[in-house]
């Protein structure tokens, strides 16, 4: 369970977050959605203790990310943010290897070797595992730092927009490696999304944030509806039933 | 990770340490260190002191050759990693030249200190000058890489023109001018032992070789795998400041080697920094020992600095990477 208590966070006198208090139960995928500058990456960062925070609590698992040292909480929780920049020339199975850190410090066991490779071919990428990453496309790049993330086994996966730059076909695959994730291994994926729909599709609970604020918590069924997306996202939402479920239409 | 399909029985390791490139390589630059031990003035192997000069200068050189070669290639590669940016090394941020400078301060304030003493004030200033580049460097973000050298090389020039004023007051531009130039010609037995430091620098960098590739994935990343980002910072700018602070004192000014050798090695590579760094150094030394070579033959029985070959094709090779990034970018 990751739990947050009267967190906030002060950027200038006009962008601030929280009071925040919410409870994201263990298992399944949780999507974080809301207008741009809601601050849901925000929150995503301040629970993969990659920002402070000014006041509250956050707990992942029960460990209170701002005191539980960064070394215990690499095996518990695990974050992936949008732009991944980097000039190391690396393959694609060397980055992977990198997920390995919190247990091996860089000196891969054998079991170490075992998790990587797993984690390649859970996201297809065992093909590719000796590609450099400039070789690849965006897709299978955004693939290989979510295989980084999981060969890190933490109970915890904090994603960023994973879908962000990816296409339809991408983005599908995408969210379905997501949900093996969670059903097959048993991950707890907390996810920020810009898409309402697939929000609607693949999440099993939805988080709307706006203004720095948590306005909406609950099942896809109980945010998917003309009157909750039109007041989350101040612009008129419509639900229309789909071929394979509820579908907002907004323009 | 359970219900995964089992793998299959493949060789799936990361890159090797040891393979019969490396023995190639080890061969090659073994030949350069013989032929630089043979080649000079003097007939070590025909005069009748002939052994004996060969220990006081020629092993020494040779010695000065490899440590100084590699640690700068190395403190080239580190600082690379730390500042994710391809066109940074200690002589193009500045870390050279507060060297300097701090080599000189410690030559005015006590006119007799020890070259350990000295040597201290370089390393010293060396570590100030890297993290104020650092610093620097973070509270800009100026992420267009070229930019980073190019602020790099004015706060070095600005540092030199101090120590270049300070040099000037107290009659000292003489002794300023013969540090700056690199050269290994003064390298000589009972003056150079203390470079051996530099050996540690380099066996400390294989220790630590994992946490720079990491803290080199970003602030962000190292922090999601545990890592201490800030105190690896901290402790590669330390190794950086401790190599160039001893190689300056003892060696001088090596300009671009820490520059061309990491990224030659990358072309060839690709970035696993823990199989790569033999070849960094490896690369490092075969490079001084070469330009070292052509500085005291172009013009025999005189010699020329090696900064000044190096410098020559330091920025040839510069010039490369540059067109080279271009096209690709």
């Amino acid at each position: 369970m990751i739990t947050l208590e009267g967190v906030r966070k002060k950027y200038s006198s006009e962008v601030a977050i929280g009071p925040v208090d919410l409870e994201i139960p263990k298992g399944g995928v949780t999507a974080l959605v809301g207008p741009n500058g809601a601050g849901k990456s925000t929150l995503l960062t301040m629970v993969g203790r990659l920002l402070g925070i000014d006041e509250g609590t956050i707990e992942v698992a029960g460990y209170d990310v701002t005191s539980t040292p960064s070394k215990d909480l690499a095996r518990i929780v695990s974050i992936l943010r949008q732009e991944n920049h980097f000039i190391t020339r690396l393959t694609v199975r060397q980055l992977v290897a990198f997920g390995r850190f919190p247990y091996s410090q860089g000196r891969l066991t054998v079991e170490d070797e075992e998790v990587v490779s797993r984690a390649i071919d859970f996201l297809d990428l065992t093909d590719l595992e000796n590609r450099y990453l400039d070789q690849l496309s965006g897709g299978q790049r955004q693939r290989a730092y979510v295989a980084m993330v999981l060969s890190q086994e933490t109970e915890y996966v904090l994603l960023d927009e994973p879908l962000n730059n990816l296409d339809m076909r991408h983005s599908v695959q995408m969210m379905k490696h997501l949900r093996r994730a969670a059903e097959e291994l048993g991950r707890t994926i907390v996810i920020v999304l810009h898409d309402i729909n697939f929000a609607g599709h693949y999440a099993d609970r939805i988080c709307a944030v706006k203004d720095g604020s948590v306005v909406e918590f609950g099942t896809p069924a109980q945010i998917m509806t003309d009157e909750v997306l039109t007041r989350v996202f101040e612009t008129p939402v419509t639900v229309v039933e789909g071929p394979n479920g509820p579908l907002a239409v907004y323009y | 990770m359970t219900t995964a399909p089992p793998t299959p029985a493949r060789a799936r390791r990361g890159g090797r340490l040891l393979d019969w490139k490396l023995l190639v390589g080890v061969l090659v630059v073994g030949g350069l260190l013989a032929l630089s031990l043979t080649t000079g003035v003097y007939d070590v192997f025909g005069a009748e002191d002939g052994s004996e000069m060969f220990a006081i200068t020629r092993i020494p050189r040779t010695v000065a050759l490899v440590l100084a070669g590699a640690a700068m290639a190395m403190s080239g590669l580190v600082m690379q990693l730390l500042t994710q940016n391809r066109f940074v090394e200690p002589t193009t941020t500045g870390t050279t030249e507060w060297a300097g400078l701090g080599l000189l301060t410690v030559m005015i304030l006590f006119p007799g200190a020890s070259i350990s003493a000295r040597m201290s004030g370089a390393v010293l200033a060396a570590f100030i000058g890297t993290m104020v580049f650092f610093l620097f460097l973070r509270r800009v973000t100026l992420r267009s890489s070229l930019i980073v050298p190019i602020v790099g090389i004015m706060l070095g020039a600005v540092v030199s023109a101090v120590s270049t004023f300070i040099a000037l007051q107290t009659d000292m531009l003489q002794n300023l001018g013969v540090w700056f130039a690199g050269s290994f010609t003064s390298v000589l037995r009972g003056q150079y032992e203390l470079l051996w430091i530099v050996a540690l620098v380099a066996v400390a960098v294989f220790v630590v070789a994992d946490r720079f590739t990491v803290a080199g994935l970003g602030q962000e990343i190292s922090t999601n795998v545990g890592l201490n980002y800030n105190r690896v910072i901290l402790l590669g700018t330390g190794l950086i400041a401790v190599a160039t602070g001893v190689v300056t004192v003892i060696v001088g000014n090596l300009p671009f080697l820490g520059l061309i050798v990491p990224n030659v090695v990358s072309m060839l590579r690709g970035d696993d920094l823990r199989s790569n760094l033999p070849w960094v150094c490896l690369l490092g030394v075969g490079i001084v020992t070469v330009c070292d070579l052509i500085g005291r033959t172009v013009i025999m029985p005189f010699e020329v600095p090696v900064s000044l070959i190096l410098g020559i094709v330091g920025a040839a090779v510069f010039i490369l990477l540059l067109l080279r990034q271009r096209r690709r970018g």
